[in-house]
């Protein structure tokens, strides 16, 4: 990727960008987050098939925000992330620059987010043929079947908050788990207190969720708690035809409008 | 039978005093006679107060270990618990495990001048001492109280700042924060570092106990340097966050130190040591 | 001093299991699910996972639950009613497949647990475990063993130790305590005598990799260093690392209420969470990442070793393991050692 380095290189030469933020090789094969701040450490910078870590969890984590202006290379995925974070006034055009990695792995650049945007939208989220193939299994179940799945996975779940920690849209100083006046999900690990944690935020992700599996991949225990996201793309598509992150989109969850359905409420 | 290392006393609350806007003492007594009986503490110890169903909270023992057959806690409604622990009455029953932590060395300043020094809601943690240094009066030399609060109604233990001020073999000195004073205030007026310097209290022989908010404790340290006081002779109790109050669940250690087991009573000397992390 | 070692056979080994069944031991051995194997309750031999380095999770949940109960009230007409746990609900657990890593680990988890103040909830638990330690044939680099005192072999923790002697090999048993006796009086059959079997040569090879006496006397000059910041800057602030590790003790207490009853529960809790050191003034003393990451790193080679005598670490490598940022700490402690501070 030696566009990218080379590109990296010139922002932080000219000191258009404080950081930029990409992957690097990492411990036993896998590679992780780098954040180059001095030129001659763009060399460092990598990228291929094993860069899957959505990167945009960074750019709302204050010890890199403070550095100053930050350049990202960005995945598809990652710019899903970025555009719905700037949707949510968390990122703008001052504080972040976008060196775009295509789903070709060529590098793209943009000048703004909202070029970002538009690159964005010619791709769909979809949801890959075998998560299809376990959410289709789950709908055939009967609610009590369900139910029984739903406790079975999620009983090793020892609330590490991994997939909290990595997912980028999940950047609330204070968690709703964090509140206790009152204490909206129980602290400890079991049955009731797993279930609550995972279907709270599975509906705070509704509409905002781009199907990264990041969440899914930082678990440790390999829970497939993605399913259940990937569950309300899947609902939102079906309810309110799809969303695609956009810079002044509406918000799915918390927009109101006078014609919504209220065909549920008997 | 197992010693469960988490299982509070049973306590009721017998008198429920209002101090201060959100601050109120509790007068509990164990409702087991026999923990009642057993029952001892020292001076600068601190407990995990329960409500049942809600939490614990940590407070120190505010009532002398000189006066027996009920412990006092004061606290001010903050959080979860507190909010909870106020909503109690007199009759109500709580939970109190203890006495955890280390403790004034009383028997060490015994010939000494005592200087107390203590800001707003800091005044419980000294209130025990002080206390226990009055029922033990003949063993210390002078005895001086500086305590200072916002204002007048955020004083606490007023009727005992009474009986403080009317005792010959005390010398109490009560300020309020420059505009936190009532029209017919007689005390002084200032922050309690400025009043600490203008009455000047001798270090010769003197020990200083202080416990206040963090900002009152910064500036008064100085001022003691500049009286001449060593920093060993300089008393104070940190307040960290804590749940267990035995030194496992890792909340309260700073450094080498778990403020819970090694604390909450340190000399300057010994916080002086410490990382910034308190 | 002798220990007893004995020959198991392969076949045996199973044998051994349902021995152990029958005798109404609960056994937790290492099983897979969702690709990830961690201890749970074992109904069969053939269900035990052999295809591994290391478990994802430590065993310590058996004897320090990632939820336990520590109490129960009730709110009647005359007061309140208040139970403690009943440890005769407790069950007799073998440990079944419990790396030397691990086995030392127990050890460094009790000493915290036995700190002056004896945690009797905990001490009971564990005193009802009998530890069947399995011997490392295999490493990968994340384990660091060697470098913290332990090694593939290591007897410290484990009540019998097997060696598997070469793949598809018969088992050398070391029947190191009281607890391992009692096993063997059991399945007397299944322990031959052994001739002096050397299991070295079956271990896996770990180098060492760092001198933790060095690093603990170059982190009490290191508080103040940048380093912290270097390191920590890709951490996410999960507890991953902390739930995973043998030796992590740090805890929370929550009070769960239903109407008039409830219980009071002891939980997982990390150091590395942002609102752990929270104070409800809203102070926190330890508000950036870098100086909780500096916290976990500080509290098991510096802190726990001046306190307590023991590290807090075992070199099981499953924190680096499970990390979703890469915070490997094996490498992360060589940074230490080669820092200039």
């Amino acid at each position: 990727m030696d566009d990218l380095r080379k590109r990296a290189r010139e922002l932080l030469e000219t000191s258009e960008v404080k950081v930029v933020i990409g992957y690097e090789q990492g411990t036993a094969g896998k590679t992780r987050a780098l954040f180059v701040e001095k030129p001659e450490d763009t060399d460092k910078l990598i990228f291929d098939s094993r860069c899957v870590q959505n990167l945009a969890v960074y750019i709302t984590k204050r010890e890199v925000k403070d550095k100053g202006k930050m350049a990202i290379a960005a995945t598809l995925p990652v710019m899903r992330s970025i555009i719905q974070l700037a949707s949510e006034f968390q990122v703008n055009d001052n504080n972040l620059l976008v060196l775009g990695i295509t789903p070709e792995s060529k590098l793209v650049e943009f000048n703004s987010l909202t070029e970002v945007e538009t690159f964005v939208h010619q791709y769909q989220i979809e949801i890959d043929a075998r998560n299809k193939e376990m959410l289709d299994k789950l709908e055939k179940m009967t609610p009590s079947e369900r139910w029984k799945f739903w406790t079975d996975e999620l009983a090793p779940c020892f609330k590490c908050y991994a997939c909290r920690a990595a997912c980028p849209m999940c950047y609330c100083s204070r968690c709703t788990v964090d509140f206790n006046q009152p204490q909206w999900i129980p602290v400890p690990s079991h049955e009731l207190g797993n279930l609550e944690w995972h279907i709270m935020r599975a509906i705070h992700l509704t509409g905002r969720c781009v199907d990264c599996d990041a969440c899914y991949n930082a678990c440790p225990l390999g829970i497939p708690l993605n399913l259940l996201t990937k569950k309300m793309v899947e609902e939102a598509r079906a309810n309110f035809g799809g969303y695609q992150p956009a810079i002044k989109g509406e918000h799915l969850m918390s927009t109101y409008k006078p014609d919504d359905k209220e065909n549920f409420i008997q | 039978m197992m010693d469960n290392l988490y299982m509070p006393y049973l306590m009721k609350i017998e008198k429920v005093t209002f101090e201060a806007p959100g601050v109120k003492t509790y007068m509990l007594k164990f409702i087991n006679e026999e923990d009642q009986n057993r029952f001892t503490f020292k001076a600068g110890q601190f407990g995990e107060y329960s409500v049942y169903g809600v939490g614990e909270s940590t407070f120190c023992i505010a009532s002398s270990p000189t006066r027996k057959g009920y412990i006092e806690c004061t606290f001010r409604q903050t959080g979860k618990v507190t909010n909870a622990l106020s909503g109690c009455e007199e009759g109500s029953i709580i939970g109190f495990r203890g006495p955890y932590g280390n403790t004034f060395p009383i028997e060490e300043w015994k010939g000494k001048n005592l200087l107390f020094i203590a800001g707003g809601i800091a005044l419980p943690p000294m209130r025990c001492v002080i206390w226990n240094a009055l029922d033990l009066r003949e063993n210390f030399k002078d005895v001086t109280i500086i305590y200072g609060a916002r204002s007048v109604k955020d004083l606490v233990y007023k009727h005992e700042l009474e009986d403080w001020k009317r005792r010959k073999d005390v010398k109490l000195i009560t300020t309020v924060d420059p505009g936190g004073e009532s029209p017919d205030w007689k005390g002084e007026i200032g922050f309690v570092p400025t009043i600490v310097e203008k009455i000047a209290p001798s270090s010769k022989d003197t020990i200083a106990i202080v416990c206040g908010p963090p900002v009152m404790i910064k500036y008064t340290f100085p001022v003691l340097d500049s009286l001449g006081f060593q920093d060993e002779n300089i008393y104070t109790t940190l307040e960290n966050r804590m749940k267990c109050g035995f030194g496992k669940c890792g909340r309260c250690n700073v450094g080498k130190v778990y403020v819970c087991k090694d604390g909450p009573v340190f000399t300057l000397a010994q916080l002086k040591e410490l990382p910034d992390e308190y | 001093m002798n220990i007893d070692k004995r020959l198991v056979s392969k076949d045996s080994l199973e044998k051994l299991f349902d021995i152990l069944k029958q005798n109404s031991k609960t056994i937790y051995a290492p099983a897979t699910k969702n690709g990830k194997v961690s201890f749970s309750e074992a109904d069969s031999f053939s269900g035990i996972a052999t295809d591994y380095i290391q478990t994802t999770q430590s065993s310590k949940d058996v004897d320090f639950p990632r939820t336990e109960k520590i109490l129960d009230y009730t709110r009647n007409e005359n007061g309140m009613s208040v139970k403690g746990i009943d440890l005769n609900d407790i069950p007799e657990i073998v440990l079944w497949g419990v790396r030397p890593c691990d086995a030392m680990g127990i050890g460094e988890l009790s000493a915290i647990f036995n700190w002056d103040y004896k945690d009797e909830i905990y001490n009971n638990r564990l005193s009802r475990v009998t530890v069947f330690g399995f011997s490392c044939s295999k490493s990968d680099e994340y384990c660091f063993c060697t470098s913290v005192g332990g090694n593939p072999g290591n007897t410290t923790g484990s009540d019998i130790l097997f060696t598997q002697l070469g793949e598809d090999g018969d088992y050398l048993a070391e029947v190191l305590t009281d607890k391992g006796s009692a096993v063997v009086s059991l399945a007397s059959g299944l322990f031959e005598a052994a001739t002096d079997i050397e299991k070295g040569k079956y271990l896996a090879d770990v180098p060492v990799r760092f001198n933790r006496e060095e690093i603990s006397k170059k982190l009490e000059k290191s508080f103040e260093s940048g380093l912290w910041i270097d390191q920590s800057l890709r951490c996410l602030g999960c507890g991953a690392c902390a739930y995973v590790c043998p030796t992590c003790a740090c805890f929370d207490i929550q009070d769960e209420a239903h109407g008039k009853s409830g219980s009071r529960v002891r939980c997982w809790d990390s150091c590395g969470f942002s609102l752990f050191t929270l104070h409800t003034s809203g102070h926190n003393p330890r508000e950036v990442q870098s100086q909780r990451w500096r916290q976990r790193i500080m509290h098991k080679f510096s802190y726990m070793p001046d306190r307590l005598s023991v590290y807090g670490c075992t070199g099981c490598g499953r924190c680096s393991r499970a990390c979703p940022a890469d915070m490997n700490i094996l490498e992360h402690l060589i940074s230490i050692q080669e820092a200039v501070v």
